[in-house]
């Protein structure tokens, strides 16, 4: 199990990697944490006739966050921005879900923003940025673009980054007042990718009552699936039990497949329960943070 | 008093070393060694149509191609069948490079040797293999159609077929008893494949030197001896020519017992034609599809029994999924067949096992060997027999257990040795007890009801087991004293983790009476030990320790014979103790071992202080005696082998408590007690040690691990990431409770400890998911999803 | 077919240690064959058993799943630094304490995940131990020595800092 030949670049500017990118065009391949990557080019499921590095491009490992959201650089590693308190504050599920994602030490090396090129229907952040309405923003020899959530998964491991474009980063937005999040996922082993996993945000109206709920799911369709829940959850007030509509609600909108590790029928059950879970704790959260 | 260490906790004198990076694994060694890789098949079932290697030789650093067109001689005929058994009529082995036909995914079809590994990968990408896909078998149920066959000439695609009855009382046969029964069952089992996994893959490296015409072997094999004598055999070399060593080895768990591995043949000779050193290290993907996998069977079950729920007879059907090939024939299924009764004295028996070909990697042992099947089988019995009869589970099988009063006890069988299995001595109902307060059984209904009342879900359950350990037929050790006082110890057998040399040297240091840092011990190396049979079936330290013993005692009646001649004294006076040769209660009338050493070995030549009292000149010598005495021999060593009659039999018992989530359905062991008896205790915190890494293995096949294939023979889980080898998360805390009834087969009165925890687990912990859900388990592993979908139907 | 070298240097154990090699080479591989550090193993190559975890910048890190090029110009801590002036450090000396290796092939990624570990948090809850080492596999020990010795190795940290 060792990679393939291929052609090795180290560019040493945000400039020089998009010429070297421009350059290899289809046959490059950007190598962020290599987390992903690696184990492809170990098992040679993968040959790209070229790998870009980027590691040593200086100023794409930024976390910069505000009262409008999070934006994560190319180079910030998982296990930075789960460290960031600022991070944490502005936009609480980014640390929820990256407790979840892999090992520590994966976490030490792996970026938020290569998880999300990588787009893995079973990976965290991919549901994170879609669920929260985020972007990603593309860089390439010809300039810059901003691809909404909604348009950059494509399919399974399949993103909107076009040959010799570079990601540069990921926008996470913070939600309204009154809002909380939640994460829940089962994986089969602790730090294994989850046989299914829901993300939640829940926004409260004054009244403490549910004004939009909101899902996203991963391991359940070929991108992270979003379904909007607030009129399954009705405007009545967070407190009440009972998502159960919700979660039915979710199992109508999804679409798993079966694999070695769990059935349709099994992920299709299994997201809904942690749906209704996901949905109850964001809403204490939403609560939390306005007493 | 002697130096006492037998029984202590002493710490690894291993793991100085390990812990520093300073272990010698196969791939440490050989820096500047050419890498082999190989060309397997993709395909589970096809014919090679043809090779063609125009591609890669381009690649730089390429040295050599072989197909099985290049072998000469032995080597281009079938692998050993290891252990030829009568009822095996249609065993097959597989070439080293397959020939003409591929049968399962990972066959090694082209070796290739470059100058690294990932040059040797390279050109094995570029080597274009076609096939033509044949049919493949997959899955027991299939095979036992035998619409298609794995192997031509063999029908039905069965390798084996055995049958073994023990007569009840009356000598009423197992049918007739069942027939007559109060209460009768029926049901079906399955075991998944799983496998030993060790973190450490297979990995071979030789050295051929041109001049000497000697080949020099690394392997990280489970037995060097018998890897020596089939490289030899196959290689056609003078057996003194040849030396096989296993350094430290990563694991094995039985899957590096099997021998030769292709490679172990294949890179050997590769060194010795090319006259380069070569190493082939396996990788993971590699250790998934072309080692061995195990544990796969499908059980048919019949008992009948009466109304305390004693087995008054018992039938099992066992189809034993072999897959490709059955390098070490048949001993799984024998051994399931025969250990299936564990503690247990059932009034008729009758066991028929038919080991079906299927296009899959081959099945050879695997920790535990057959047994935790066999377990399964019978500790789902009991459990079903108890919901039957609305009993306590622990009452049923107390009512069936053998008492302490009928050892030795035969259970009217043959055993994996070819010997009658009579189990040697144990005490089944105290280590019942034992466990029943360890967990705390019977006050479990008022937790249960606690746990319901806050709306949770926990199960109960309990698992016992009986293992036959150190098997046949022998192993030998060497002891020697050197004029320094030191202490060399050797046996043939290898090691893989299980700290023989701290056992071993504890042995000798309390055989001997001196301390232990004097003792230093070497396994696995043709060099120092010829003779040997290798490290599995839990036989390690009862075989090489008992050995070891009795060459320890005969090294020290010499030591003791040449002391009191040198103190005038009488050798029955005399006591070893911290290396000095005394009278007993007069320490000052005393002599080192050193001395003693020395003094065994008169010299013409001084080498050195210690030397130079032994030559000619030194003492006073007598006139009328040979220097060596009549019936002696120079130095201070001996040499002494141990051959049991048979297996001696340790047993255990496990339970567990585990919670299911309600809505989830994951499944959570909370608590998991064990109470084990292998006879005295060498080394408390290694028999532990063991138990636990058995435990978390059990733990892996009850609720984990799998090997999946799909209907083409592929398996879709050859990886660590799909192939779920529980982490620290998913093992629970053991807690541990040792019972001792010593082996009266041997002098150390020890039984084998190093596979019993794996066992029952799978029957533990689906004692417990049944009872937490009420639900029957009949198949292992169980997975959130199965237990999802058990509940649906029920 | 004639791949290009890459110039590395590395600091090893504090050690400046240099090699050629091609841009594929992996940091495990690098470690093990061109500087004949052998005390880092390799059991998956897929980053699932952590037994190549070495210390990079003192963050552990898998070096099956890093390239030795990216790394160039870092600091590495293998298994052969954990030991200082020939003393073995309490994560070392735990594990010899706590029979925490049987075979010891996956010990070199746990003692490094743990070093990494205490010093971050050098009084761990059960709970924190246990997510610490559970990305890390082992076949032989069933971990509960495992985790056993990194509260042991906390222990022996906090007498020594006394
Ligand atoms: C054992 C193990 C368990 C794991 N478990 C999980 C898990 O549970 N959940 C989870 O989400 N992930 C998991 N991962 C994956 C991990 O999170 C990766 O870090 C992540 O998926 C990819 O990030 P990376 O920086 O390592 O990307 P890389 O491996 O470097 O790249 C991945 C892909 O994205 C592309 N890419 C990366 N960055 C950029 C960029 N800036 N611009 C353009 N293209 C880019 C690469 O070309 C490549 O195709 C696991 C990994 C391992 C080894
Ligand atoms: S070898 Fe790197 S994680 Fe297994
Ligand atoms: S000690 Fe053998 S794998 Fe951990």
């Amino acid at each position: 199990m060792k990679p393939p030949p291929f052609g090795y670049h180290g560019p040493a500017t945000l400039g020089e990697a998009l010429d070297v990118l421009a350059e290899a065009g289809p046959d490059g391949k950007v190598l962020a944490g290599g987390q992903s990557l690696i184990p492809l080019l170990n098992m040679r499921l993968a040959a790209p006739a070229h790998i870009v590095d980027v590691n040593r491009v200086p100023g794409l490992d930024g976390i910069e966050a505000g009262p409008s959201g999070v934006r994560v650089g190319a180079l910030a590693r998982h296990a930075a921005v789960e460290r960031s308190p600022e991070a944490a504050a502005a936009q609480p599920l980014l640390r929820q879900a990256l407790r979840l994602v892999a090992h520590p030490v994966i976490r030490n090396r792996g970026t938020v923003v290569g998880s999300l090129v990588h787009a893995d229907p079973a990976a965290e952040m991919p549901a994170v940025l879609a669920l929260l309405g985020g972007s990603v923003r593309l860089a390439s020899r010809g300039g810059e673009r901003e691809v909404p959530a909604s348009e950059f998964f494509t399919g399974p491991m399949e993103s909107a980054l076009r040959p010799g474009e570079l990601a540069v980063s990921a926008f996470f937005p913070a939600l309204p007042r009154r809002s909380g999040t939640a994460f829940h996922e089962v994986a089969r082993r602790h730090g294994d990718y989850a046989v299914a996993g829901v993300a939640a945000a829940v926004t409260l109206d004054e009244d403490l009552r549910i004004a939009a709920a909101r899902v996203a799911c991963v391991s359940v369709g070929p991108v992270p699936v979003v379904v909007d829940v607030t009129a399954a959850c009705g405007p009545r007030p967070a407190a009440s039990a009972g998502w159960e509509a919700a979660a039915e609600a979710v199992r109508d909108r999804i679409d798993p497949e079966g694999d070695i590790h769990a059935t349709a029928d099994y992920r299709r059950h299994l997201t809904g329960v942690l749906a209704a879970r996901a949905l109850r704790d964001a809403a204490s959260a939403a609560r939390g943070e306005e007493s | 008093m002697t130096t006492r260490l037998f029984g202590e906790p002493v710490r690894r004198r291993e793991d100085a070393r390990l812990i520093t990076g300073q272990g010698r694994y196969l791939d440490d060694l050989g820096g500047g060694a050419l890498a082999a890789a190989f060309v397997r098949s993709p395909h589970a079932h096809a014919r090679i149509l043809d090779i063609d290697v125009s591609a890669a030789l381009d690649v730089e650093g390429l040295v050599a191609i072989y197909t099985w067109e290049d072998l000469p001689g032995a080597l281009a005929e079938p692998l050993p069948l290891l252990i030829p058994h009568p009822a095996l009529t249609h065993g097959r082995t597989a070439y080293p490079l397959a020939r003409e036909i591929v049968r399962h995914v990972g066959e090694p079809v082209v070796m290739v040797v470059a100058r690294d590994r990932y040059l040797a990968e390279d050109a094995c990408a570029l080597i274009r293999v076609d096939y033509e896909i044949l049919k493949p078998v997959v899955g027991i149920e299939e095979a036992v159609r035998g619409v298609h066959l794995v192997h031509e000439d063999v029908p039905g695609n069965i390798g084996a077929h055995l049958v073994q009855e023990v007569p009840g009382p009356g000598g009423l046969t197992a049918r007739e008893a069942i027939d007559a029964a109060p209460h009768t069952l029926e049901f079906r089992l399955d075991v998944e494949r799983s496998a030993c996994t060790p973190l450490e893959g297979k990995g071979v490296y030789a050295r051929w030197d041109a001049d000497d015409g000697s080949l020099r072997v690394y392997s990280s094999t489970q037995t060097s001896t018998s890897v020596r004598m089939a490289i030899a055999a196959k290689l056609g070399l003078p057996l003194p020519k040849v030396e096989v060593i296993a350094p430290d080895v990563g694991g094995g768990f039985g899957v590096k017992i099997v021998h030769p591995w292709p490679e172990e043949v294949l890179v050997p000779w590769a060194a010795r034609l090319l006259n380069r050193e070569v190493k082939w290290t396996e990788d993971r993907r590699e250790h998934f599809v072309s080692s061995s996998h195990e544990r796969g069977q499908v059980q048919h079950v019949r008992a009948g029994f009466d109304d305390e729920g004693r087995v008054l007879g018992l039938e099992v059907e066992i189809l034993h999924d072999h897959g490709a090939y059955t390098p070490y024939g048949i001993i799984v299924p024998i051994i399931t067949s025969t250990q299936l009764l564990g503690p247990y004295k059932v009034g008729a028996y009758r066991v028929e096992f038919s080991s079906i070909y299927t296009n899959t990697v081959q099945v050879t042992p695997y920790r535990g060997a057959g047994r935790p099947q066999g377990v399964f089988c019978m500790e789902r019995t009991m459990d079903r027999i108890a919901a039957h009869l609305g009993r306590d589970r622990t009452a049923v099988r107390a009512a069936n257990f053998i008492q302490p009063h009928e050892f030795p006890y035969d259970q009217g069988m043959t055993f994996q040795d070819g010997r009658p299995l009579i189990y040697d001595s144990g005490d089944y109902p105290e280590a019942l007890r034992m466990l029943k307060e360890l967990i705390g059984w019977d006050s479990f209904p008022e937790t249960k009801a606690r746990a319901a009342a806050e709306g949770r879900r926990i199960g109960i359950g309990v698992g016992c087991y009986v293992e036959g350990t150190g098997v046949g037929p022998y192993e030998g050790g060497h002891v020697q004293v050197t004029s320094d006082g030191r202490v060399h110890v050797s046996t043939g057998l290898t090691s893989q983790g299980q700290g023989h040399e701290t056992v071993f040297a504890q042995i000798a240091a309390t055989e001997l009476g001196v301390p232990i840092e004097k003792v230093s011990v070497v396994t696995g190396d043709t060099r120092r030990f010829g003779y040997a049979v290798g490290t599995f079936a839990s036989r390690a330290a009862v075989m090489s320790g008992n050995a070891i013993a009795l060459a320890c005692r005969k090294v020290r009646e010499k030591a003791l014979r040449i002391a009191a001649e040198a103190l005038e004294a009488d050798p029955r006076d005399l006591e070893i103790t911290d290396g000095m040769v005394h009278v007993a209660g007069v320490p000052s009338a005393s002599i080192p071992l050193a001395t003693v050493a020395v003094l065994s070995n008169p010299l013409r030549y001084a080498f050195d202080e210690e030397a130079k009292r032994a030559t000619q000149f030194a003492g006073p010598a007598s006139d009328d005696r040979p220097p060596v005495a009549e019936g002696e021999e120079p130095g201070l060593e001996g040499r002494d082998y141990y051959s049991p009659v048979r297996s001696t039999f340790a047993a255990g018992m496990h339970a567990a408590i585990v919670e299911t989530d309600l809505d989830t359905a994951e499944i959570r062991i909370l608590r998991y007690a064990v109470v084990h008896d292998c006879g005295k205790l060498i080394n408390p915190m290694i028999v532990e040690g063991q138990i636990h890494g058995g435990v978390a293995q059990g733990v892996g096949g009850a609720l984990y691990e799998k090997m999946v294939y799909d209907e083409h023979g592929q398996l879709l889980n050859a990886s660590f990431m799909d192939f779920l080898m529980p982490y620290a998360t998913e093992v629970p805390r053991i807690e541990t409770a040792h019972l001792e009834t010593p082996s009266p087969l041997n002098p150390l009165g020890i039984k084998g400890a190093g596979e019993a925890g794996v066992i029952p687990v799978s029957a533990v912990i689906a004692s417990a998911v049944e009872d937490a859900e009420g639900i029957t388990i009949a198949r292992m592993p169980v997975s959130p999803s199965d237990l999802h979908h058990l509940r649906l139907e029920r | 077919m004639n791949e290009t070298g890459h110039h590395v240097r590395l600091t090893v154990n504090g050690v400046v240690r240099e090699a050629t090699v091609p841009g594929r080479r992996l940091l495990s591989d690098c470690l093990r064959h061109d500087l004949g550090l052998t005390g880092t193993h390799v059991g998956c190559e897929h980053g699932v058993c952590g037994a190549c975890t070495v210390l990079l910048d003192g963050e552990p890190v898998r070096s099956c799943l890093t390239f030795a090029v990216t790394v160039d110009g870092h600091e590495i801590t293998t298994v052969e630094g954990l030991a200082r002036d020939g003393e073995l450090s309490p994560v070392q000396r735990a594990f010899t304490e706590c029979h925490a290796l049987q075979c010891g092939f996956c010990t070199p990624g746990f003692l490094c995940t743990v070093t990494a570990f205490l010093r971050d948090n050098p009084a761990p809850t059960e709970e924190e131990a246990l997510k610490a080492v559970a990305g890390n596999l082992c076949r032989c020990t069933g971990y509960q020595n495992i985790l056993k010795a990194v509260h042991r190795a906390a222990e022996i940290q906090a007498e020594e800092d006394r």
